[in-house]
């Protein structure tokens, strides 16, 4: 059998896709805080909670409505997205003039809202939700056993991925959010609607965690705590990539999923924390994050 | 004595300062007597247990408060000073009680060091996810450290005696106990807020990079604010872990970084007594609750109570307080 540094070839490429399916939803998340952070210049502290909101909305979807899989990954994120645009148009605006930490303390109070309403209803324990039919079973490459489901996820969270990057760096949409990102003062008197565009960036952002929700829900037990534990890695993606580029997001976010996988393959018990040593490490040699703008 | 000296100063601004130092000086000395009557009063076991977090609280308030700081770490520290005081307690017999704070709460000022060090590089919202990203890998060392239990935690920690000599099995001794290291700690906050440093650090809140064209190295007032805000936390964690014998990882826990969050915020962030009071509400919340029918709820009301200070009560309840007195009497 082939060895890879002492590792079986099978095992190295296992956890290598695991890693990979792992950076996919960092990178996912990330990118949804960037987007958000870009225009609203908030922290959403919610973005774990509203990515467990997919999660749940397509399971309980399945469960009470029998809304199959694909229209799931379809309807969920736009019903939580519109869900996050009320959020901001009722909440979130209130103080938009404030100190944007208060945003981040907001968000806070309500992802403890949101987790703590449906632990009370379906407990910690998380349920299953099955793979859609089509993605049963794996494919052999010879040198390993990929399962199928994992491979939609890696192509369908990179098409979001760069679907995002299109829409934010080659459209009309896309061009007003980013001079709304570098001076939203000057936007507003040059006619754009500037607190639509938020309300819709926020939407769009929220849209985008619960999207990873639905991609998540047949991967990882669907419980209410799912996010919460994701969204501080995220926070160290984001803080290793920094929020300046979409491009650096999704790039920093599939690596740090590919790091952490060989940390599983060559030493297990850094698995959880070698993402933050590498923030401590980036933060120590470049403050500013490996993609950020210097301020 | 002070009225026989000459007055150099105007003499009404003079009189004035005198007059708010002495008013002030009184109103602490009716806390003091307060917290000397209280245990008599009310169920020294939940003084304490208000008294610890009012300590952590206000340990925070001078971060977030006094440099504009938000940490979402602060657990770490309240958690390591636990965690290595109730280590040190239940496997050194001969150790007593005040050694082992001490140790506590040095390991948490080291701790806050390093947090420092590394966080204090990123401002505003950065800083509070590099804080809680760090305090996520503490989690998971304490997670996996052979000496904390892991999801057990310490439990049977020995409260022993006071320097050897008085026994602090009663509660009311402990209660005492636990007073004093209250009133070191405030005291110690107290003297920071209204020192020259305090000012310094307040300017940097106002507006940094006026504070750096002055001339002051605002990372090194940070880093110091930061590591006297561990260490307190740290204080405060350990005097925990005497009082209820236990260290566990609902300390280390984000939702504490939180928790702590909301009480400074719900008491009013930059007043020395807010967070003694959002202390206060806080734990009684969650003492009445825990024993009501809406006991599982108690995160989601934490939440609804967070979003509301946020959206319409941003200055807490003492904060609100002044401003109605500043209007009405002066």
């Amino acid at each position: 059998m082939m060895m890879i540094f002492g590792v079986p070839m099978a095992v190295f490429m296992g956890q290598l896709t695991l890693g990979l399916v792992n950076g996919a939803f960092y990178a996912l998340l990330s990118l949804g805080l960037a987007v958000i952070f870009g225009l609203l210049k908030i922290v959403n502290f919610a973005h774990g909670a509203q990515y467990m909101l997919g999660a749940f909305a397509a399971l309980l979807g399945f469960r009470y409505l029998g809304i199959n899989y694909w229209l799931a990954l379809f309807l969920v994120p736009l019903v939580v997205g519109a869900f996050g645009v009320l959020l901001e148009r009722f909440l979130l605006r209130r103080i938009a003039h404030l100190d944007h930490l208060y945003g981040l303390l907001l968000t806070f109070g309500l992802a403890l809202i949101f987790e703590g309403t449906l632990v009370n209803f379906f407990g910690v324990s998380g349920a299953r939700y099955a793979t859609p039919e089509i993605f049963q079973g794996g494919l052999n490459l010879g040198f390993m056993f990929l399962p199928t489901y994992r491979a939609w996820v890696l192509v369908a969270a990179l098409a979001m991925c760069l679907f995002t990057w299109f829409m934010i760096e080659r459209t009309r949409l896309g061009a007003y959010l980013r001079a709304g990102t570098e001076n939203s003062q000057l936007m507003q008197a040059f006619g754009v609607n500037v607190p639509l565009l938020i309300t819709l960036t926020y939407g769009f952002g929220v849209a985008l965690a619960a999207f990873a929700g639905v991609l998540a829900a047949p991967l990882y037990p669907v419980s209410p705590t799912m996010g919460s534990s994701l969204l501080i890695v995220v926070f160290a993606v984001v803080v290793i990539g920094g929020m300046g580029s979409i491009l650096g997001a999704i790039i920093t976010g599939l690596a740090m999923g590919i790091i952490e996988g060989l940390t599983k393959v060559y030493y297990p018990e850094a698995a959880n924390t070698v993402i933050f040593l590498v923030m401590i490490l980036v933060l120590m040699f470049r403050p500013v994050g490996l993609f950020g703008k210097e301020a | 004595m002070a009225e026989s000296q000459p007055m150099t100063a105007p003499s009404a601004v003079v009189e004035r300062q005198k007059r708010a130092k002495f008013r002030r000086n009184m109103f602490y000395l009716a806390l003091i007597v307060v917290g000397l009557v209280a245990p008599f009063l009310a169920y020294p076991v939940f003084l304490m247990k208000v008294l610890c977090f009012a300590l952590f609280a206000c340990a925070f308030n001078l971060l977030l408060g006094y440099a504009g700081l938000l940490s979402f770490g602060h657990a770490a520290f309240l958690a390591t000073g636990g965690y290595v005081t109730g280590y040190l307690l239940a496997s050194y017999p001969g150790l007593t009680p005040e050694l082992g704070i001490i140790a506590g709460t040095l390991l948490a000022t080291l701790l806050g060091v390093v947090f420092g060090v590394l966080s204090i590089r990123r401002q505003g919202i950065y800083f509070a996810m590099v804080t809680l990203a760090i305090a996520q890998l503490v989690y998971f060392m304490f997670v996996q450290a052979p000496f904390t239990g892991g999801e057990d935690g310490l439990h049977g920690v020995p409260r022993g005696e006071l320097f050897g000599v008085i026994s602090l099995s009663s509660n009311l001794a402990m209660y005492y106990f636990v007073f004093a290291i209250f009133i070191f700690g405030f005291a110690l906050i107290q003297r920071t807020v209204h020192s020259p440093f305090g000012q310094v650090l307040k300017a940097i809140r106002e507006n940094e990079p006026r504070a750096v064209s002055l001339g002051y190295n605002t990372d090194a007032y940070k880093l110091v604010a930061f590591v006297i805000s561990a260490g307190l936390a740290g204080l405060a964690g350990s005097t925990k872990t005497v009082v209820f014998q236990l260290a566990s990882l609902t300390d280390a826990h984000w939702h504490m970084s939180g928790e702590v969050i909301l009480m400074t915020l719900l008491g009013g962030v930059g007043t020395l007594l807010g967070p003694l009071m959002g202390a206060g509400i806080v734990v009684s919340l969650q003492h009445i609750l825990a024993q009501s029918p809406l006991g599982n709820w108690v995160s989601v009301i934490l939440g609804i109570i967070f979003v509301v200070c946020v959206l319409s009560f941003r200055s807490g309840i003492i904060g609100e307080l002044d401003k109605m007195y500043r209007k009405n009497f002066k």
